[in-house]
């Protein structure tokens, strides 16, 4: 489970109230912004790798078999993918609570 | 060339420098340029950029996006800051204090920060040589402050500070051509691009990397909750935009121009206008006038490829 | 040790600037600031100092672009004036805020309208919140010595902080005097290679200039605050480090024939040179008069002050600047803030003096000397007054 870095006492803050731990945005799960998500086919996947371009999140990424996979911690559900996907093996899926 | 191997997704670098959890509004086509060009620049980038989107959704302390040095000094400066960079690193890098290297010194700001605040910060950077490159994503209003037109706000779009009424159409102005005022500063390299386009974008950042002296991007980035429009469709308006003659991909190279995405039959305006809610108000004849204007545009920028080439024989 | 030339003041802060061996400069010419820049970029242009020159479009952009050098970790140098300084207002803060090293010159200069280009505080008093650490020079030796202690201060560990130095417009930018100049080996011993805390750094990326959500802005702030006042120990040991090194003794508040002084008058900058005359004068008359000069302004040396003016019964201060429909002169405020509620707190007598360049002269010191000797004599103390104005402040002849 990502943590999320406590407020700190001025005391502590990094010099010139810096950042000092790349990528620590990681902490944040934007994937709760998400009402509806997607669902790959993978039958229909041509494993083209376009759904990975496209997506602003930078959330899905293409596993060592060839097929992509997405990082749910973080997609928004803007659905880019689906409508990128040159095989539309991909839909957008309601997600209940 | 974008559409010659579908496979061919699968050779741009991978490695991102803007990392997931970001804040960007669902959809947004600006941090997925700006992604791509982090890709493209890699490791040995230091960035500086202006006060807007894609400042406040990659820096929320405590908390950074960025996985390289990153600065944020004020709205209209990121090319000041940038250049005080570059040339402190060239000191540095001359008087032995810090190994010589290569690195990547990329100044960045939206379409309000590049047109209009920071018009004359990136005029001073360009016109004095610096080895970097700035970068414009233009989503053609002040999306962070809520939608406020700038002056690379498109002719006939409603915002929140030129909003379509009984006796306007929106925005009056035509906008503002600011490759072209770079162009005029005759640096190495100029260049359209579009994130809908990415062998195109990332082939242009690696050109604006590899040249000596400053390079200007001005990058296409389209915002589904400024321009009022589903965010599934951020990316394929991006196309839309190109097909139509909207946002014609060139380059300029050492003054010599070049459409790298040529349109040899325009997709009709209204596919373009249509799914976005900031022209729904804009009637046929304005739209057939919007037309004209930019088939007018393309027509001057082939001139500008002919002539430039002319030389040439 | 060297020996002591006559120079141009400006001339000899550009040479201050280049035996400390500074490796940018970004700067915008305004008058009186421009024969600092100009002799820079001479000394640039003959090879004589190793630094990248750049000439920006605007003060706002050199102290933009001033931000990214010192964020890359090379020592920064500038100098501004007056309109060049409200321009770079917005920035002033935001370099505090990322704590970056270097030194800006201000040569004192009268904010318009009208335009003018002749000397005040105006530029620098707008200008007290923005967390730099702020020093005046008296004479062009001082504003010499300070650009060289400035860069050591400005780069000390305990410190991290930009630095302004201000000497007077005209008054002194444009004096010859003579000047002891360091040599860049001399300076070297005292003011080591800039070693960055941290920078903008490719092999240990960071992010500089976050944004500040309310839950952390207050402590950012806070940070600020002890930043500018940690700094006054390290500040007065760098001080004595300079006299060790080359015989000149500084400290935050000086004094000058204030033993025994009934009235002091207090005052920052190039005037106290003249003032410093005028107290020989009188106490060849046998007035028991002398004066206290502020050299550190933020932060602002409290107990020294108090220390300064221990025992004196009426301050006659003098400002160069006052807030429109406000609270009079700025150091006056500030001096009340440190003795208000103070028992056997002297009387202040607020004068403001030498607007947009008008000459002060002994004239000036004796009518500001009779305003104080009248409460010093039991009158009740008269509200804040701009002398010199034909008319009269307060409708009076």
């Amino acid at each position: 489970m990502p943590k999320q870095s406590p407020s700190p006492n001025w005391q502590d803050m990094a010099l010139g109230t810096a950042i000092t731990e790349p990528g620590s945005a990681k902490y944040q799960r934007t994937g709760d912004w998400r009402s509806s998500g997607p669902v790959w086919d993978l039958d229909k996947c041509i494993k083209c790798g376009v759904c990975a371009v496209f997506c602003p999140e930078g959330c899905i990424t293409m596993r060592a078999d060839g097929y992509p996979e997405a990082d749910m911690e973080y997609c928004k559900g803007c659905a880019i993918c689906v409508c990128e996907c040159w095989a539309a093996c991909i839909a957008m899926v309601e997600e209940k609570e | 060339m974008e559409k010659l191997n579908v496979f061919a997704s699968r050779l741009l670098p991978t490695e991102d420098f803007v990392c997931s959890g970001h804040r960007a509004c669902q959809g947004c086509a600006e941090v997925l340029a700006m992604r791509m060009v982090h890709k493209e620049l890699g490791r040995n980038t230091i960035a500086a950029s202006a006060t807007g989107c894609m400042e406040i959704i990659t820096s929320p302390y405590p908390e950074s996006a960025w996985r390289i040095p990153w600065i944020h000094v004020a709205f209209e400066n990121p090319a000041s800051v940038i250049s005080g960079v570059e040339a402190g690193y060239k000191a540095l890098m001359r008087k032995g204090r810090y190994p010589k290297r290569r690195i990547n010194f990329v100044g960045y700001g939206g379409d309000g920060a590049t047109a209009d605040i920071g018009l004359q910060f990136v005029s001073g950077a360009m016109e004095r040589g610096h080895d970097m490159i700035y970068v414009c994503y233009d989503n053609e209003a002040y999306m962070n402050t809520g939608i406020q037109r700038s002056s690379a706000t498109p002719f006939g779009a409603s915002t929140t500070t030129s909003p379509a009424g009984k006796v306007s159409i929106g925005q009056q102005t035509w906008k503002k051509n600011v490759p072209e005022i770079m162009a005029a500063h005759n640096i190495p390299y100029v260049a359209t691009a579009s994130p809908s386009y990415p062998f195109d974008l990332h082939r242009k950042v690696r050109k604006a990397a590899d040249v000596e002296g400053p390079a200007y991007l001005h990058i296409y980035s389209a915002c589904p909750t400024g321009w009022r429009m589903r965010p599934e469709l951020a990316v394929q308006i991006g196309r839309l935009a190109v097909e139509t003659g909207v946002f014609p991909l060139y380059e300029v190279e050492d003054g010599k121009y070049t459409i790298t995405e040529p349109v040899s039959e325009f997709r009709a305006l209204r596919d373009y206008l249509k799914p976005q809610g900031r022209f729904r108000h804009l009637t046929d004849d304005v739209i057939d006038d919007i037309e004209a204007r930019l088939r007018a545009e393309y027509r001057l920028l082939e001139a500008k490829v002919r002539m430039t080439h002319e030389e040439e024989v | 040790m060297a020996e002591r030339k006559g120079m141009e003041v400006s001339i000899a802060i550009a040479e201050a600037a280049s035996v400390c061996d500074v490796d940018c400069i970004a700067a915008y010419p305004i008058t009186p600031q421009t024969h600092v820049v100009e002799h820079l970029s001479e000394i640039v242009a003959d090879g004589d100092l190793d630094a990248e020159f750049i000439p920006v479009e605007s003060e706002h952009a050199a102290m933009s672009c001033c931000c990214g050098c010192a964020a890359a970790g090379a020592r920064t140098f500038t100098a501004t004036a007056s309109q060049g300084l409200a321009l770079m207002h917005e920035i002033l803060f935001i370099a505090a805020n990322l704590r970056l090293p270097m030194v800006m010159v201000v040569a004192n200069r009268s904010l318009s309208g009208p335009i003018s280009i002749w000397n005040d505080h105006s530029d620098v008093m707008t200008e007290r919140d923005v967390g730099w650490v702020q020093v005046f020079a008296e004479n062009g030796q001082e504003a010499v010595d300070l650009v060289i202690m400035g860069h050591r201060m400005s780069e000390d560990k305990r410190i991290l902080l930009p630095l302004m130095v201000n000497f007077d417009g005209f008054i002194l930018s444009h004096m010859v005097e003579p000047i002891e100049m360091p040599t860049r080996e001399e300076v070297k011993k005292f003011l080591p290679d800039f070693e960055p805390q941290q920078r903008l750094d490719i092999d240990n990326p960071i992010t500089m200039g976050p944004v500040g959500m309310p839950v952390v802005y207050t402590e950012a702030k806070m940070a600020a605050e002890w930043a500018v006042r940690d700094a006054y120990e390290p500040m007065v040991e760098i001080m004595g480090e300079f006299e060790k090194e080359f015989g000149r003794k500084y400290k935050p508040v000086e004094t000058y024939r204030t033993d025994d002084a009934e009235i002091l008058l207090i005052m920052m900058g190039g005037i106290s040179e003249t003032a410093m005359t005028w107290v020989d004068k009188v106490r060849d008359e046998g007035v028991k008069v002398g004066l206290v000069r502020f050299r550190m302004w933020r932060p602002l040396p409290v107990d020294d002050f108090k220390k300064a003016i221990a025992g004196a019964k009426v301050l006659g201060v003098l400002d160069r600047h006052f807030s429109p429909g406000g609270p009079g002169g700025p150091m006056a405020q500030e001096i009340k803030y440190m003795l208000y509620g103070q028992d056997h707190a002297p009387k202040i007598v607020e004068t403001v003096v030498g607007l947009g360049g008008r000459d002060v002269n002994f004239t000036d010191f004796d009518q500001i000397f009779d305003r104080c000797k009248t409460v010093l004599g039991g009158a009740p103390v008269p509200p804040f007054e701009l002398i010199q104005v034909r008319g009269g402040h307060y409708g009076k002849a």
